[in-house]
């Protein structure tokens, strides 16, 4: 049955590409896109990756989605037609795609438990992470501890995102109070926002604790809260999201994020062990392992988070301006 | 039709790889070419996720009774690499958005002899 799922989803993704190749119409093809991202994110939890899933589901499908249409509200929605012939590119593509169908022949047979991937260092993570690290969610235990080094390099890649994002669009503060801004108006929006975005933000905070014991971690839940936030700026406005969480405000806890993942490696150092050892965190290694990864998270959840949340800020703003000038 | 269900993952995986190059390369409009990078990304995505899959296995969280899981390694790699993803693409938009207000436009055909304005 799950390989009959697989093989319906795969081929609906295929036709979603598909459509989205000969589309002019720009904000289609954003919609499309986010249909795709919730077709992969179906996929991947039936090929058990529920981690995946849920972030494809909150980042692929929500804000990449959110991000490109404000784009599109400053660049305008209709593709012009080209000029350049496609029939290079087709044979290039045509060409490539060959090759590597030819490559996967080599490939061993999908999802057999024997393939070299299965043999290396999985076996290991799968029988002794619940008894090293103490936590049922393997995807937690790895993420936040057996290759921690990698996971606080990736949070700075986010954080240099947010430097980048900032450096070439900025975010401005309104000084005029009478432009109108965001949905006010809808009523119905409103009410309705009002009572999503506390439920919102309560779910991050339970993605964010229970991500040892089940799907979920810093990444998906900052990516969640800040999804509340952003449905707030978009119905109530930026000036009031503004006073709410500013942006300088938020500039400081991306750092913050950042400065607390690297001291627990730094504390650990001091306690005479090595870098992001958690073992030297407390008496027992176990509990430990708990305290290094429950801060770690948290640190990456808040990263997450304000890196989100002020992208959204700075594209906002701009569209905001584009539109009054 | 053992065969064809052996590969079938990998080769849907290699169409929506060129279907994202194709976009990239042939598109005129800055903000689809994105849109093809992100769908060439999210077909990486799919291949490693495909690979950690173990047939009969389950979702790598411990439960009682269970021996088989899927691979935790890919999920993990992946699961970063998606947030990285989106922080990229919107530096992506972001210069996309620059580009705009440089030169008006974001057809890469318009850019010619578009240089000397600014």
């Amino acid at each position: 049955m799950a390989e009959f799922i697989d093989l319906v989803l795969l081929a609906m993704l295929a036709l979603t590409a598909l459509r989205i190749i000969f589309l002019k119409d720009l904000f289609a093809v954003v919609m499309l896109f986010g249909i795709y991202s919730f077709l992969s994110a179906l996929i991947f939890l039936n090929l058990d990756a529920v981690d995946v899933a849920f972030t494809e589901a909150s980042v692929g499908a929500g804000i990449s989605t959110v991000l490109m249409l404000v784009t599109l509200a400053m660049t305008g929605r209709k593709e012009k037609q080209s000029t350049h012939s496609t029939l290079l590119p087709l044979f290039v593509v045509l060409v490539t795609g060959a090759a590597l169908i030819y490559g996967t022949l080599d490939m061993p047979p999908f999802g057999h438990p024997d393939n070299p991937v299965h043999q290396h260092v999985a076996p290991r993570y799968i029988e002794e992470s619940p008894k090293e690290v103490g936590l049922p969610n393997m995807v937690t235990s790895v993420l936040a501890s057996y290759r921690g080094f990698d996971t606080l390099g990736e949070t700075v890649v986010v954080f240099s995102a947010v430097i980048g994002v900032l450096s070439l669009l900025g975010v401005r503060r309104k000084k005029r109070k009478d432009l109108e801004s965001g949905l006010e108006s809808h009523r119905v929006l409103h009410v309705v926002a009002k009572i999503i975005i506390p439920l919102v933000i309560l779910f991050a905070l339970y993605v964010q604790f229970h991500g040892d014991f089940g799907p979920g971690g810093g990444f998906q839940a900052g990516v969640i809260a800040a999804a509340a936030f952003i449905l707030y700026a978009l119905v109530l406005g930026l000036p009031k999201a503004f006073a709410v969480v500013g942006p300088r405000f938020l500039q400081w806890m991306a750092a913050v994020g950042v400065l607390l993942y690297a001291s627990v490696g730094l504390y650990s150092m001091y306690r005479g062990g090595h870098f992001l050892d958690y073992n030297q965190l407390a008496a027992d290694p176990i509990a430990g392992q708990h305290y290094g990864i429950i801060i770690i998270e948290l640190g990456v959840g808040i990263t997450v988070f304000a890196v989100m949340l002020n992208i959204f800020y700075a594209f906002g703003s701009q569209a905001e301006r584009s539109n009054v000038q | 039709m053992s065969f064809i269900l052996d590969y079938y993952n990998y080769w849907v995986v290699v169409f929506l790889m060129m279907a994202g190059f194709y976009i990239v390369i042939s598109a005129n409009n800055l903000v689809k070419k994105i849109v093809g990078l992100n769908i060439f990304q999210t077909s990486v995505f799919m291949l490693y996720i495909s690979m950690g899959k173990v047939s009969g296995g389950t979702a790598p969280i411990a439960v009682e009774g269970v021996t088989q899981y899927s691979n935790p390694l890919p999920h993990v790699l992946i699961l970063t690499a998606i947030v990285v993803g989106v922080a990229t693409t919107a530096v992506g938009l972001a210069l996309i958005v620059r580009i705009k207000r440089a030169y008006g436009t974001v057809e890469e055909n318009e850019f010619d002899n578009k240089d000397d304005v600014i």
